[in-house]
């Protein structure tokens, strides 16, 4: 049987203790270990535990900490700070000294605020496998990443060791877990480098889990990221989130959901992006030969607005329960605006997103784009109050999407552009059948939604859009 | 001294690496700046020479001194204009 106690001296309560450590010492087989003083306690053999390894491999969270052995060195038990029953029980001893009954102990240094990571780096190290680079002194830390190419245009976090391992504690996953193959230098994907490059983008570890499965989502063969990354169409990775943790990390689905100033929207889009460019090797001007690219693609993420609405979200849809989050990725061009503020039936307002919709990539196009059409609360009020369903809604808009060949036949209204003559004669889909995707976010006063439309080769000719859970 | 974790593939060179170059200069215009040490003009002319007998387009430039980076404007000047550039260092 022995002991380990780990004390500070800055700690008025290991102060306290000093007499009953002593006891224990003298009786028993007891390693002293003191984290800011090896002179503390004085008079008693101390190891040095400043640099705080034994104190990190032990999980020690409070001082003192007292912990029993049994002869194989296997843990038995603990006590934290001073509560005098406590150490009877756990030591067999009376311990009568001149003592309160009780006293709380006082933090342990390993977990000051910054120090776990900080530790994690120094002694859990070969978790990590990806090469160090070092960046001299006189190195502005910013430009370095700059110069090494691994930003979007806009500044990136410098990924250290320490970043890293604090990233990483957002997930349980093991950091050499791969989760697929980037495109498109067809590279394997671990955990290690998604931290490493959420880290650049900014992210919280609490966000981790949801880069993952975005990046897991866009690596499916379905969603098409190499041709998506190559096209020379406006497209880039859409990520919408859904579910409760979309709410739990705070992200942004009402006023500037797709705008700026949400650090959970910004960053996840963002770490995607960065890992299709660090570790796929997916850079404008390389693979990516996109004539404009779009703003979304430094990134593009938001929530749904599930809250009080009258449709089933996105996720449900999709076949995923409401209390699962999910990620689901669309190959999504910019954002366009439909103003509707004087529909107040939803025939009326259906015939204003059909106008809108119609256009997407261009009045003639069909069967090309799928889209996403993001309704605000204000425009679902007036279905909310008629009664419609989410599917009536989109069962209302393919009927009037339902368009007659003969406008959209090459050389029609004198326009070059258009289908061939010989489908003249029908009636014809703007949207493939399920191309059209509904969800609810945006501002509560406006009577205004969006159209994020999608690559010109949507459906299984290119991407189709893919739901994940997040683990 | 910092180590940063390598967020890319590690396909590249630890170190950083200069620039691509063009595999020839067919059909670029080389900028040719000397840096106002003394007889690099000498340098310079001679250079310019012998890449207008290769048919090359060329274009000359000058810092105000050596001792100091070029101007930004100079060194904005040189990219917008030209393909590859030569720097002379003479003596």
């Amino acid at each position: 049987m022995s002991y380990s106690v780990i004390v500070k001296e800055d700690c008025a309560t290991c102060q306290l203790v000093v007499p009953v450590i002593k006891q224990l010492e003298e009786d028993d087989e007891l390693a002293i270990y003191s984290q800011d003083n090896v002179q503390f306690p004085t008079g008693v053999s101390v190891i040095d535990d400043t640099q705080l390894e034994y104190s990190w491999r032990r999980r020690i969270e409070t001082v003192p900490t007292l912990i029993k052995f049994d002869d194989n060195g296997e843990e038995l038990a603990r006590v934290v700070g001073w509560e005098k029953s406590e150490w009877q029980a756990l030591t067999g001893k009376p311990l009568e000294f001149d003592l309160p009954d009780f006293r709380p102990g006082c933090g342990s240094k390993s977990v000051d605020p910054g120090m776990p990571e900080k530790l994690a780096a120094r002694f859990d190290r070969d978790k990590l496998q990806s090469r160090e680079l070092t960046i001299s002194t006189e190195e502005d830390h910013m430009e370095a990443c700059f110069d090494r190419g691994w930003s979007d245009g806009l500044p990136v976090v410098p990924p250290t060791a320490e970043r890293v391992m604090r990233m990483l504690t957002g997930t349980n996953r093991s950091p050499d877990e791969i989760v697929g193959v980037v495109p498109p230098n067809l590279v394997p994907c671990t955990i290690e480098k998604i931290a490493i490059n959420a880290v650049l983008a900014g992210c919280k570890p609490e966000y981790l889990p949801v880069v993952i499965a975005s990046v897991e989502a866009a690596l499916q063969d379905e969603f098409c990221m190499h041709g998506l990354l190559a096209t020379t169409y406006y497209s880039g990775p859409l990520v919408i989130v859904n579910g409760p943790l979309s709410r739990a990390i705070g992200m942004n689905s009402k006023g500037n959901a797709l705008g700026q100033g949400n650090r959970a929207n910004a960053t996840i889009g963002r770490a995607l992006q960065l890992v299709i460019r660090n570790i796929g090797g997916g850079k404008p001007g390389g693979v990516d030969r996109s004539v404009f690219g779009n703003p979304g693609k430094y990134t593009y993420c938001f929530a749904e607005d599930e809250t009080n609405s009258c449709w089933e979200s996105l996720a449900v849809e999709k076949g995923f329960s409401e209390t699962t989050s999910t990620v689901t990725l669309f190959a999504a061009d910019g954002m366009q605006g439909i103003v509707d503020q004087k529909s107040r039936d939803p025939e009326s307002l259906s015939r204003s997103f059909a106008a809108a919709l119609r256009v997407v990539g261009h009045p003639k196009m069909i069967l090309a784009s799928d889209v996403i059409l993001v309704v605000s609360p204000e425009h679902e009020r007036v279905y909310r109050q008629a009664g419609w369903t989410k599917q009536d809604v989109k069962n209302c808009l393919n009927k009037l999407l339902t368009i007659d060949g003969s406008e959209l036949v090459a050389g029609a209204g004198g326009i070059a552009e258009g289908i061939p003559e010989k489908l003249g004669g029908k009636q014809l889909p703007k949207f493939r059948e399920g191309g059209l995707n509904i969800v609810r976010a945006g501002g509560s006063a406006g009577m205004f939604s969006a159209i994020i439309a999608g690559w010109g080769a949507s459906g299984t000719i290119g991407s189709v859009p893919v739901t994940r859970e997040i683990k | 001294m910092t180590i940063l974790m390598d967020p890319t593939s590690e396909r590249a060179p630890e170190n950083r690496q200069p620039l691509p170059r063009p595999a020839d200069l067919e059909g670029k215009t080389v900028g040719l700046l000397d840096i106002s040490k003394p007889k690099g003009n000498i340098f310079i002319d001679r250079l310019e020479d012998l890449l207008v007998q290769k048919g090359l387009a060329t274009k000359r430039y000058i810092k105000p001194t050596f001792t100091r980076v070029a101007p930004i404007e100079l060194s904005q000047q040189i990219a917008t204009e030209c393909d590859v550039v030569i720097e002379s260092l003479a003596d």
